[in-house]
């Protein structure tokens, strides 16, 4: 029990622990929706914009929290936009938007080199660094986007399944993708102490697709991929600690190993044991 | 009566090119009006210009009230079937959400989609994924979804594309019976039999409307070679039409005797009724 306990008695696992698990959950859960709509690049992009605006605001000495959400968001509703509006698939409008994005980041950091070494933090991820702040933070964020969630979930629910179809049966589809988009920029931002710009795009994707090899139905995968995320987000701590590796990169790792796991199931034995249960006709 | 949506001289296009042009079209209560043309003919364009889903680029769309309950059955094949949703849970999109915050459905709106469901006679199979239906159950289940809205106006795309002929037929039997109960209903089909066979008041569209009547007036040849390009064989029996594309000489003349001469049913009751066929233009 006390390798379960002993790393507790540290405060830079207790408070990384708490943001991991509330990150892990949060992340699965809007990752339902981004899979469902076929935008899985998304969190990878939009983490990569959010660098971008992070540098920026750091540069026009402006909030962090503030310059990145904002950034975020007016990526994400250009992409949303442009593949409203346009014959641009979703891909593609990710990749320009998003890699701008992270370009200008980059161009800046090489132009003002003096902080590089604290935005190595951002790309990868750093437990150590999670204060008391960013716990509000990411608890702030997990309380709006499990609230938006709660009291939006048919609408959300529609509007990813068919959003034009939606739109008809008197859906405020518009309004409903800009608050997602909101909310989605507000994750990464909260998820880049924990995850890093790098490893966010997998935290939100893998749980979901490993969930939905599993079940068909949809309040299940929304369920299940939240405590995946949770769960591995915990057990992800406890890698990092032990193995010291970096905090996002074994959360990381973890749900990638459980995606094997179910993936294996799901083509060896689930299959093997519905091929048995059909019964065969034709000529004998 | 006043018309529940009317369009008066409606223009529409994607680029520099109009996909529909002076469109007069008038859908009054009760009527039961199917819309058929070739591909590309402006069809579903027309749909979502009366959905408000897309925006005209001349002329004008009224709805005789804004809050008119239209509901709508896309075409099947823009449906993602490997959305994890049940059958009943596809129905329950349907429903006003305004009337209940709450993440789960209430008693009674289960009832009432089961109710639609089973009417549809697909109730058994509310729990199952929707990717485990047949085209007529997939094709039933967004019907219900349409239905359980309680529709003034039900709009369908093609609900007949991708199911067999029974499930067609049953489809227009659900479709007859609701327009009997007063529901109005604007569809489009590319199946001119079950469309000749079912539906009331046809518009015949290329781009622009081409006529629009009952169809015994519209279903003839000359005004379907005029919106299909093509020739038409027409046969009339009773009060039934039988609509058919006659074969193009060229591509199997080898394969097929000459299609006028040959080409045609054998039974005598229906050759009296056969309406003469022009010429074709290439003969």
């Amino acid at each position: 029990m006390d390798v379960l306990f002993a790393p507790f008695q540290y405060e830079f696992f207790r408070n990384g622990t708490i943001a991991a698990v509330l990150v892990g959950g949060l992340c699965a859960l809007i990752g339902v929706y981004i899979v469902l709509r076929g935008m899985s690049f998304i969190g990878h992009g939009l983490s990569h914009a959010v660098f971008g605006g992070a540098v920026v605001a750091f540069i026009l000495q402006f909030n962090f929290y503030v310059g990145a959400v904002s950034w975020g968001f007016i990526a994400a509703l250009l992409i949303n936009q442009t593949v409203r509006k346009t014959t641009i698939s979703a891909d593609a409008a990710i990749g320009v938007v998003t890699t701008a994005s992270f370009a200008l980041g980059v161009a800046l950091i090489s132009r003002y080199r003096r902080f590089s070494q604290s935005f190595d933090a951002a790309l990868f991820g750093n437990v150590l660094g999670v204060t008391p702040m960013d716990i509000a933070v990411i608890v702030f964020v997990t309380l709006a986007a499990t609230f938006m969630i709660f009291f939006f979930y048919k609408q959300l629910l529609f509007t990813t399944f068919n959003s034009e179809v939606a739109q008809v049966y008197g859906i405020p589809t518009f309004w409903i993708e800009t608050w997602f988009a909101l909310i989605l920029a507000a994750v990464i931002i909260a998820a880049v102490q924990i995850m890093g710009v790098t490893m966010i795009g997998a935290a939100l994707v893998v749980p979901p697709i490993t969930i939905r090899l599993l079940t068909d139905s949809f309040h299940r995968l929304m369920i299940y991929s939240t405590l995946l995320g949770a769960v591995t987000g915990l057990f992800g701590m406890y890698l990092s600690f032990y193995v010291d590796v970096s905090s996002g990169a074994s959360i990381v790792l973890l749900q990638s190993i459980l995606f094997c796991i179910a993936l294996f199931y799901v083509s060896k034995i689930r299959n093997k044991r519905r091929l048995v249960a059909t019964p065969v006709y034709g000529p004998t | 009566m006043d018309p529940l949506i009317e369009l008066n001289r409606v223009a529409f296009g994607y680029g520099a090119f109009n996909v529909l042009d002076d469109i007069d079209l008038h859908l009054h209560p009760g009527q039961f009006v199917g819309l058929v043309g070739p591909s590309g003919a402006g069809k579903t364009s027309l749909l979502k210009l009366i959905l408000t889903l897309l925006t005209p680029r001349e002329g004008e769309i009224q709805r005789v009230r804004p809050d008119l309950r239209i509901t709508y059955v896309p075409q099947i094949e823009t449906v993602d079937w490997s959305f994890p949703v049940t059958a009943e849970e596809v129905v329950l999109m349907g429903l006003d959400h305004r009337q209940n915050i709450w993440p789960w459905p209430r008693r009674r709106e289960r009832k009432r989609a089961s109710e639609i469901l089973d009417r549809l006679e697909i109730g058994h199979l509310a729990e199952r994924h929707i990717r485990d239906l047949s085209g007529g159950q997939q094709q039933r289940v967004f019907l219900a979804r349409a239905l359980v809205a309680d529709p003034e106006v039900l709009v369908l795309d093609e609900p007949t594309t991708g199911v067999d002929v029974r499930s067609a037929e049953n489809i227009f039997h659900w479709l007859t019976m609701l327009n009997q109960e007063g529901m109005t209903i604007l569809l489009t089909t590319h199946d001119l039999n079950m469309a000749a066979a079912h539906v009331p008041w046809v518009v015949c569209l290329n781009r622009r409307i081409v006529a629009q009547g009952p169809p015994q007036d519209i279903f003839t040849e000359e005004i379907l070679s005029d919106a299909y390009k093509g020739n038409f064989i027409v046969l009339r029996q009773d009060d039934m039409i039988f609509v058919q594309q006659r074969p193009h000489p060229h591509g199997l003349k080898e394969v097929l005797p000459d299609p006028v001469e040959g080409g045609l049913p054998n039974h005598d009751s229906l050759e009296k009724t056969v309406q003469p066929i022009p010429a074709s233009k290439e003969a």
